[in-house]
């Protein structure tokens, strides 16, 4: 692979750019590999690059259905963010934005990491005080977050409308270290790193079938052919229940619709991450000067990408009384993804009722601040069959009632 | 937008006025049941990519619960019946009419 820089673009310029080679491989799928991971959105492809990179397993295929990245990874709204209130997520969360800070270093791809702060606003007094915890619980974790007061929310962001009427701002939970990065730009760094270490990608490539024999998975069904493999990781998002009926076991999951939309680009006027919970809304602005604002999920199992009107009117709706400027906003587009709700609202990443059958779902409606941890530790779990950073996050969990119990701290529109 | 008819006043609207509540016909086991069993009545769901029975609350109207027959990718609903029923053979001819899954 050759490495961008300066130099690379500056040497191509003298050749009108014709020269450069295609960002990763698009092999034929082989016959056999030693894992094979269903899903070729980030959490796949950082799986992969880190079964490669971590672990020396480059035998290794990573088959999407459609094109990478095209799910979940380009619909979310590209916070990124650690500051959850249990010990098990805030390692797997800060594992993950440690890794975005020289993350486009890593991969040689630009991802854009921003790290322009995340404002998390207390607009009642149960909420200041959850955050207070939250604060708390983030010192004794490592996690650098604090506390702060109206006034200085305002004088970070100051089109913020702190005084109400209906929720006043009361205090915010300042993570200044995270931010934002490019969701695409994210999948293809982990595409190229990876295909560069012998992974292959495999797009257009639809599972239909899993097989299994004994109690093991023996290998794949899919619309390019079968595929034999002793292990599998499925790594699906939403339809993370469609792949593991084919398997034969039920997950404690349900899939809904998430919603987002977008505004006309304006000049800059918000340079953090500003996430209203009380309200049901959170807002950043894109490098492009649109408003990129994030909503409510729809209450009821869907899996067409497109969300109820109600949801998107009460967000516009309430981010209005606390950024007053959007009134006058055109939206430009709106669009929605399904994703994986669990109960207790913290991903699984676990083995299964089926031997060598691994699953990385229910990262729910927060799942690409994730993407660097997730990989690690679930290339950690495939690899060696147990990972520190993973193993909290166990199917067995439902069974025990050890919870991670996140639906508070983690605080967005549920 | 789901357009829904509450089989116990006999209503429609649309989603707002009612209140969704998950998969229907979920069978509950309870003192005396496996670990197994207890944990799939807890959490495991069918949560399938096509037709889903599900239960919903007439929650700004008559405020009962009924179930509803619905596909989670056309979002059509084949319709409603009472949450003490089993599937009506009427709805069962609608989806395999539509030939849905």
């Amino acid at each position: 692979m050759r490495r961008y820089s300066a130099f690379a673009v500056a040497g191509e310029a003298l050749g009108w750019h014709q020269g450069w080679e295609r960002a990763w491989g698009s092999p034929e799928p082989r016959s056999e590999y030693d894992v094979v991971v269903i899903g070729g959105g980030g959490h796949g492809l950082a799986t992969a690059y880190y079964l490669a990179k971590n672990h020396g397993v480059t035998n290794v295929a990573v088959l999407e259905k459609g094109w990478l990245g095209g799910g979940n990874t380009g619909r979310n709204t590209t916070i990124i963010r650690s500051n959850y209130l249990q010990e098990p997520s805030a390692a797997i969360y800060e594992l993950a934005r440690g890794l975005y800070e020289d993350l486009s270093q890593q991969l040689n791809f630009n991802v854009m990491f921003s790290p322009r702060g995340v404002m998390m606003l207390c607009q009642t007094e149960h909420e200041l005080r959850a955050m207070r915890r939250t604060a708390h619980a983030n010192r004794l974790a490592g996690i650098e977050t604090e506390m702060v007061s109206p006034e200085q929310v305002k004088k970070i962001c100051p089109i913020i409308e702190i005084s109400g009427p209906r929720y006043p701002v009361l205090g915010g939970l300042w993570q200044p270290r995270g931010g934002t990065a490019r969701h695409d730009a994210v999948a293809w760094g982990y595409a190229r790193a990876a295909s560069d270490l012998g992974v292959h990608i495999i797009q257009n490539c639809e599972v239909t079938g899993v097989d299994v024999e004994g109690g093991h998975v023996t290998g794949l069904r899919t619309t390019r052919g079968a595929i034999r493999t002793r292990k599998v990781a499925a790594v699906v998002a939403g339809h993370s229940g469609v792949i593991a009926d084919m398997a034969g076991f039920r997950l404690p999951i349900e899939s809904v619709a998430l919603q987002a939309l977008v505004s006309e680009p304006i000049k800059p006027c918000m340079d953090i991450v500003v996430m209203a919970n009380t309200v049901h809304g959170y807002m950043s602005q894109s490098d492009k000067g649109e408003m990129v604002i994030g909503g409510g999920a729809d209450g009821f199992n869907n899996y067409n990408q497109r969300g109820s009107f109600q949801h998107i009117e009460e967000t516009v709706r309430a981010l209005k009384e606390t950024f007053p400027m959007i009134s006058r906003l055109k939206m430009l587009r709106q669009w929605s993804g399904i994703v994986d709700m669990t109960g207790d609202r913290s991903p699984i990443l676990s083995k299964t009722p089926v031997e060598g059958f691994f699953v990385n779902c229910g990262w729910g409606t927060g799942g690409f601040k994730a993407i660097p941890g997730s990989g690690w530790a679930m290339a950690g779990l495939v690899a060696n069959g147990e990972d520190p950073v993973a193993g909290p996050f166990s199917l067995e969990r439902f069974r025990e009632g050890r919870m991670i119990d996140e639906s508070v701290a983690a605080a967005v529109a549920h | 937008m789901l357009l829904l008819t509450c089989p116990h006043c006999g209503v429609s609207g649309e989603e707002t006025e009612f209140a969704p509540g998950g998969e229907a016909h979920i069978t509950r086991f309870g003192p005396g049941s496996s670990d197994d069993e207890f944990t799939g009545y807890l959490f495991g769901r069918k949560n399938p990519k096509g037709v889903h029975f599900e239960r919903w609350r007439h929650a700004y109207g008559c405020g009962k619960w009924f179930h509803a027959a619905r596909s989670t990718v056309t979002l059509e609903v084949y319709g409603t019946y009472l949450a003490t029923e089993r599937p009506p053979q009427p709805i069962l001819d609608r989806i395999a009419k539509r030939g849905a899954k």
